[in-house]
């Protein structure tokens, strides 16, 4: 059944689309605000990679080294407000 | 044939014309005037005569969510609603569309709030004209009840693949009991073969019904739906035809020329209203005054082309409602308009809403609207017709 499906050129009947569209739809473009990840306070807490909505950030608390994928990142800003050693800025969005 | 008249409740006779037409999901929250029909249904699942899953909800949102989940499962659905329930349902009911899921629901029509009104008008189902779904209106009940085994022919076609809403007017038919045939199962059976999806919901097969589409895509996500509404008109007919054929009697359609295929003026309305215009237009007709009526069966899509072989010949037009459009005008007049404009047409048309919340409008209002635009009176803008301005407040307090 997948040729009726939607795919990335094609609609289908009621946009009825195989699993992984969340994968395939990037989210980066809906951001005003961007998080900038400083890599100078970091705890390794993972408060960051938790509260993302969009399951975006990566990155290993051994190390105390995060990041985010800013294909996904909608600019929620949550990472930011989270973060207990404000080690992430929101700032503007500018590309 | 096996079908005899019963004397039925508008509501009572539409649920069992509904069961005939073996939906297996069945979801819908009491609401008046539209209780009848989910109380009678609900009885006719329990006492066994109808193999279906009558789904209790607590809400018309929860109820149109559990058909849309149902209908994309692959199975034929039923709901059926008024007012306040309409646009509770109104969010799921765009998606329903949007999904191209073929649900069949009832509007028993009722005016929307504030005021609170249970009585009838079409506010209800207008607030939802643009979401896709097609719309029927009934006149009396025997049409509600075969309008039904229409809308799931139609919606189940698969050049159509929409939801069908039937209106049928609140109290006015829901209430009142007159004669109606209800369908024969077998030929109801003969009629509607079982529904068979293009696509569904299948553990098996995951996929999500409506997905996400960037601005590349979704204008023609949007515009298919579009589409299947145009591509309905045809389908209307021919399943009205059939259903002639099959039942023996005429029904569904998309209009009703009533005496005004030589008329100088021509009425416009919908829903049950239309009985007393055609008593009107008799008695006119009688004196010899050149009147006709043009009833709208199917609202949406805009059956364009057939309005205005209708209407091609009349002198004026005038659009009788029990709607609005608040801070315009009226909602069908403003179609009948554009109808003719695209046409090349200066028809004179001039809208009334007759009726909001039950409002009764007597034979002598019918009366008095063919009188005035006959005579050549121009209408500069929509009409509340027999406003009672003696009972409204200072309408600017303290100016
Ligand atoms: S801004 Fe929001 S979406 Fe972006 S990485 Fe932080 S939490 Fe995730
Ligand atoms: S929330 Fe801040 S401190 Fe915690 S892991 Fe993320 S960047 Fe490091």
């Amino acid at each position: 059944m997948s040729d009726k499906l939607l795919s990335l050129d094609k609609l289908s009947i009621g946009c009825v689309a195989p699993p992984g569209g969340s994968v395939a739809n990037k989210t980066g473009a809906w951001r005003s605000m961007r998080p900038v990840y400083k890599h100078e306070n970091c705890i390794g807490c993972r408060a960051c990679e938790l509260v993302c909505p969009e399951g975006c950030v990566f990155g290993n608390a051994k190390e105390k080294h995060f990041d985010f994928d800013p294909d996904y990142c909608k600019g929620c800003g949550m990472c930011a407000a989270e973060c207990p050693v404000d080690d992430i800025e929101m700032v503007m969005e500018e590309k | 044939m096996a079908e005899k008249q019963e004397i039925l409740e508008g509501a009572m006779a539409v649920a069992h014309a509904v069961a005939r037409c073996r939906p297996e999901v069945i979801a819908a929250y009491p609401i008046t005037p539209q209780t009848h029909i989910s109380e009678e249904l609900s009885q006719i699942v329990a006492d066994g005569e109808l193999d279906a899953e009558f789904v209790k909800v607590e809400s018309e949102f929860g109820a149109a969510s559990v058909i849309l989940g149902a209908s994309a499962t692959g199975v034929r659905t039923y709901t059926a609603t008024s007012s306040q329930g309409l646009l509770l349902m109104s969010e799921v009911l765009w998606n329903i569309a949007g999904m191209r899921l073929p649900v069949v629901l009832a509007c028993a029509n009722r005016s929307i709030s504030a005021p609170l009104s249970i009585w009838c008008d079409h506010q209800d189902a207008e607030a939802i004209r643009d979401c896709g779904i097609i719309q029927f209106y009934a006149e009396d009940n025997q049409e509600a009840c075969d309008q039904h085994l229409i809308a799931y022919k139609v919606a189940e076609d698969r050049r159509v693949l929409l939801p069908v809403m039937v209106n049928l007017d609140g109290f006015l038919l829901t209430h009142v009991f007159e004669p109606t045939i209800l369908p024969d199962q077998q030929l109801a059976d003969r009629y509607l073969p079982p529904y068979e999806a293009v696509l569904k919901l299948d553990p098996a097969n995951p996929a999500t019904f409506g997905a996400f589409t960037e601005p590349d895509k979704c204008m023609e996500g949007r515009w298919m739906v579009h589409d299947a509404c145009m591509r309905s008109l045809p389908v209307i007919e021919e399943a009205s035809a059939e259903f002639e054929k099959v039942f023996g009697r005429p029904s569904g359609g998309l209009l009703e020329e009533y005496k005004s295929r030589d008329a100088e003026t021509i009425l416009i309305a919908k829903g049950s209203l239309c009985g007393t215009i055609k008593d009107v237009v008799d008695e006119m007709r009688e004196e010899g005054t050149k009147v006709g009526l043009l009833r709208i069966k199917t609202y949406r899509p805009w059956p364009t082309e057939a309005v205005l072989k209708a209407v091609s010949g009349a002198k004026q037009i005038a659009v009788i409602e029990r709607g609005a459009s608040f801070g315009a005008g009226g909602v069908m007049t403003p179609e009948v308009k554009e109808t003719l404009y695209d046409a090349g047409m200066q028809t004179p048309v001039s809208g009334f809403c007759v009726q909001l919340g039950g409002r009764e409008v007597p034979p002598d209002g019918i009366r008095e609207i063919v009188d005035r635009v006959a005579s050549g009176e121009k209408q500069t803008a929509y009409e509340y017709f027999r406003l009672k301005t003696e009972i409204l407040p200072e309408l600017v307090p303290g100016a």
